[in-house]
């Protein structure tokens, strides 16, 4: 039995030059298969969508009675780009509940075992639930010319950038939170736990200045007040604001009576990716 | 057949895996060992210790290219963390182990291009086609691009899944999935393929179907087979088995020496007067133990001699029962116990609980 004549086997079909060339192609694969993935789960789409709009009208309008209208500028405009970041937000942190998944139905295992490098599982991973999140982040501005909020297509480019960073640094968090946590529901709790509180408190919803001291203290040490806050500002660059409505709803975030200057705020988010990035990575040990 | 342990000359392997087939047949140097005769796996005092329990001790063996290799022993033998070792997923604490000529503490990424692995578990995507995990393993295991969709085509054919390659793995039965796995551990055209308990949970005429699929895996594409199982008639269709008993390799031959070594074929008589009957038989010189209940009679052809020893008993006979040595027989002998014992939790196919007589 043993005598099988071996000359039948095929040639190795296995490249073994091209290392960089692999790992791209292996990140490309990652990211489509996520892509694939959300593309099936249409109700996932769907009640993603839910949450934000039910924000939106529900809060906006509410809130709009309460606080009024300062030179046509309502809360209801004030809230749109806290809105968007939400849906984002929620979106990037639980695009990363797939990893959980994938290790209930042994399909991590099948990536961590392959002869590749875990950096471009993790990249592939995170660049995937990215683009998911900036796609549901970027549908929310059809939402816009409902209550009044004015959109340029270069507005809308400069919003699907944003999103992208905000949404790249939520989903290596996510990817890191879901690299330490074995169980599906360990999961959800975790990120149930964090969602609201990081939402509330990167002041998505409600301006950052004149806020009491502890809780601009949380504001200011809180990485997502600094994807926020550039998003609202090139949102309501392009408004026409009244300056009493622009010095109501002020955007910039302002440390000991500083106002940061954007680029640094988009440092810090890039800053933070990076670090939950490596972190990300480091969490899917070998699996001994 | 083969049964020389050592494995060593007769079988005339040609040196370069290359093959004839043209395009991206990179074969890579620095191997270990560059010796003219290369086995598929040399296993030489492997051990894994965790804490204070030695799950594997000092194993040694050596699997020739195209055998197809089974390591038969209860949960808990050993046989995972040795396979978990081979393929790199799992340091060895003592002794060497190459696979395809690759050290697998010094040379991990380069043993785990070279290898098919099927686990216990699935780990399939139930969210994407079949052709779609068979194109996201091609990618994760370097198949050159032009080639992935002909070769996709060539193991869905091998395990004959083609009318289903646009489905959904999650619309695919239990024996679908693992024979997909299957499939997929062979895209990379690996030179040894590691399964570790591939048919648990099986019905038994897929566990057939599956098993053809190996063998013609082995035969069409020249793969070495190692596997794990805990199936007495699994093992069956290995060239060679290992008997694994608390980490250590109590046997290792083939299926049919591992038999002759237990011993002749025995005829199990129930009798009016049991004495009686094994008197008139050792009269005629038969080799006898008259027991409790019955008389044992050990013949080298217990079928053929049935009839000569109800004529020689001279007594009436209740019952006869001819028994030839299995594996199970193999493996009583060899660890003093039955392998299903202390596991009877797990779900067996009646069928198969059936299988001693």
């Amino acid at each position: 039995m043993t005598t099988t004549n071996i000359s039948a086997r095929p040639a190795r079909l296995v490249d073994e030059h091209n290392y960089v060339r692999h790992e791209l192609r292996t990140i490309q694969m990652v990211w489509r298969r996520e892509i694939i993935r959300f593309l099936r789960a249409r109700t996932r789409i769907l009640s993603s969508f839910v949450q934000p709009i039910l924000f939106l009208f529900v809060l906006g309008y509410g809130m709009t009675t309460l606080v009024g209208t300062t030179g046509g500028f309502d809360f209801k405009k004030f809230v749109f780009p806290g809105i968007v970041s939400m849906a984002v937000v929620t979106t990037a942190i639980f695009s990363a509940i797939s990893i959980v998944w994938d290790r209930e139905f042994g399909f991590l295992r099948e990536m961590l075992v392959a002869p590749v490098n875990r950096g471009s599982l993790v990249l592939g991973k995170a660049l995937g639930g990215t683009t998911i999140a900036t796609l549901q982040g970027t549908i929310m501005l059809v939402l816009a010319p409902l209550i009044g909020v004015h959109l340029t297509p270069l507005l809308v480019v400069e919003v699907i950038l944003l999103e992208a960073l905000m949404a790249f640094g939520l989903t290596t968090f996510g990817v890191f939170v879901a690299s330490r946590i074995q169980k599906m529901e360990g999961f959800q709790v975790v990120m149930q736990l964090v969602l609201f509180p990081m939402i509330f408190l990167s002041g998505a919803l409600f301006p950052l200045d004149g806020l009491p001291s502890w809780l601009a203290f949380i504001t200011r040490i809180h990485p997502l007040t600094y994807a926020v806050d550039p998003l609202r500002h090139v949102v309501f660059a392009v408004q026409n604001m009244p300056p009493a409505a622009a010095a109501r709803f002020a955007t910039g975030v302002t440390i000991f009576g500083h106002l940061l200057p954007l680029w640094s705020e988009i440092g810090i988010v890039i800053a933070f990716a990076m670090i939950f990035l490596v972190l990300a990575i480091s969490g899917f040990g070998r699996p001994d | 057949m083969t049964s020389n342990e050592s494995g060593d000359g007769t079988k005339n392997k040609p040196a370069s895996r290359s093959g004839s087939t043209s395009g991206h047949s990179l074969e890579v140097g620095n191997r270990t060992d560059e010796s003219p005769k290369r086995y598929a796996i040399e296993v030489k005092s492997l051990s894994k210790r965790y804490g204070e329990i030695e799950a594997v001790k000092e194993v040694s063996f050596r699997v020739d290219q195209g055998e197809v290799f089974a390591f038969l022993g209860p949960n808990g033998a050993g046989k995972t963390t040795t396979i978990r070792m081979l393929c790199t997923l799992s340091k060895p604490t003592g002794g060497t182990a190459e696979v395809d000529g690759f050290d697998v503490l010094r040379q991990p990424n380069a043993v785990r291009r070279h290898i098919g692995l099927v686990f216990q578990e699935p780990t399939l995507d139930q969210q994407l086609t079949a052709e779609e995990n068979l194109r996201f393993h091609a990618v994760l295991y370097r198949v050159p691009r032009h080639q992935v969709e002909e070769r996709i085509d060539r193991v869905l054919k091998l395990v004959d899944l083609q009318a289903r390659r646009k489905d959904l793995v999650s619309t695919f039965s239990g024996g679908m999935a693992r024979r997909l796995e299957i499939a997929r551990g062979m895209l990379h055209t690996p030179a040894i393929l590691f399964l570790d308990e591939p048919t648990i949970g099986l019905d038994p005429q897929t566990r057939a179907l599956m098993w053809e699929d190996v063998l013609r895996l082995r035969s069409e594409e020249g793969v070495t087979i190692f596997l794990t199982t805990h199936y007495m008639d699994e093992a069956e269709y290995a060239d060679r088995i290992a008997i694994i008993d608390h980490g250590s390799i109590v046997a290792l031959d083939s299926p049919n020496n591992l038999k002759k070594m237990v011993g002749s074929d025995t005829v199990e008589l129930v009798t009016a007067d049991n004495k009686l009957v094994g008197a008139n038989l050792e009269q005629h010189g038969y080799n006898i133990k008259v027991g409790e209940d019955n008389v044992t009679v050990f013949v080298e052809n217990g079928e053929e001699q049935v009839t000569q020893i109800i004529a020689h008993a001279q007594v009436a006979i209740s019952s006869v029962r001819v028994h030839r040595p299995d594996l199970d027989d193999v493996f009583l002998h060899f660890t003093g116990r039955e392998i299903r014992e202390g596991h009877a939790e797990r779900a067996f196919p009646m069928h198969f609980m059936a299988f001693r007589r």
